[in-house]
């Protein structure tokens, strides 16, 4: 019993980790690439890959059904406003004649 | 839990990835290039409520989570329909 407590622990804590990783991997998308539609890339996808393995994380260290469901939830409400959201900015920039970035 | 003294720190590097986003409303060039730093802002705050509340073994930090997720879905949405709208799209 010990031992699977113990793997769930670092098991967590590697979730939680590379969940950071993304996170800051996502911010430098934001920083360094050239146009708004690959920045709205690197945002939506790093960014929320970074939550879900952050609630991953969290999920494996519930104490209650309730607490890791509501923490499931809170994933898939972000998820669904990033994706409704990152359309709306890319579209709205589209119609504005922001052309996306060509082949150098 | 010994694990999560390792929450503090995280919040930490999470709170510094949203600082250094904060250069991006600086060079923008167009709004909704800032409007990406709201984005970064509410998905990020999230992690970090969550964080902080296992941290600190405090359950209501969660449902501060969940507001922000809100908020941050609402703001991005009105930025869309009311800031940088166009006139009537020539397609869909």
């Amino acid at each position: 019993m010990t031992s699977l407590i113990s793997l769930s622990h670092w098991l967590s804590a590697a979730f939680i980790l590379s969940g950071v990783l993304f996170f800051v991997v996502g911010t430098l998308g934001l920083l360094r690439f050239p146009d708004i539609y690959s920045r709205l890339h690197a945002l939506t996808k790093a960014d929320n890959l970074g939550l879900g393995l952050v609630i991953a994380g969290l999920v494996l260290q519930a104490e209650t059904l309730t607490g890791a469901l509501k923490l499931i939830l809170i994933w898939l409400l972000v998820i669904a406003s990033s994706a409704t959201t990152s359309f709306l900015i890319a579209r709205a920039a589209l119609n504005r004649g922001i052309q996306p970035r060509s082949q150098p | 839990m010994a694990l999560f003294d390792w929450g503090l720190v995280l919040s930490e590097i999470l709170i510094v990835t949203i600082m250094v986003g904060l250069i991006r409303i600086v060079r923008g060039p167009t709004a909704a290039d800032r409007m990406l730093t709201a984005q970064l802002f509410g998905t990020t705050s999230v992690a970090i409520l969550l964080l902080l509340g296992e941290a600190q073994d405090n359950p209501s930090l969660q449902d501060v989570a969940l507001i922000f997720a809100l908020l941050a879905a609402i703001t991005g949405i009105a930025f869309v329909r009311h800031t940088w709208n166009t006139e009537p799209e020539t397609h869909d």
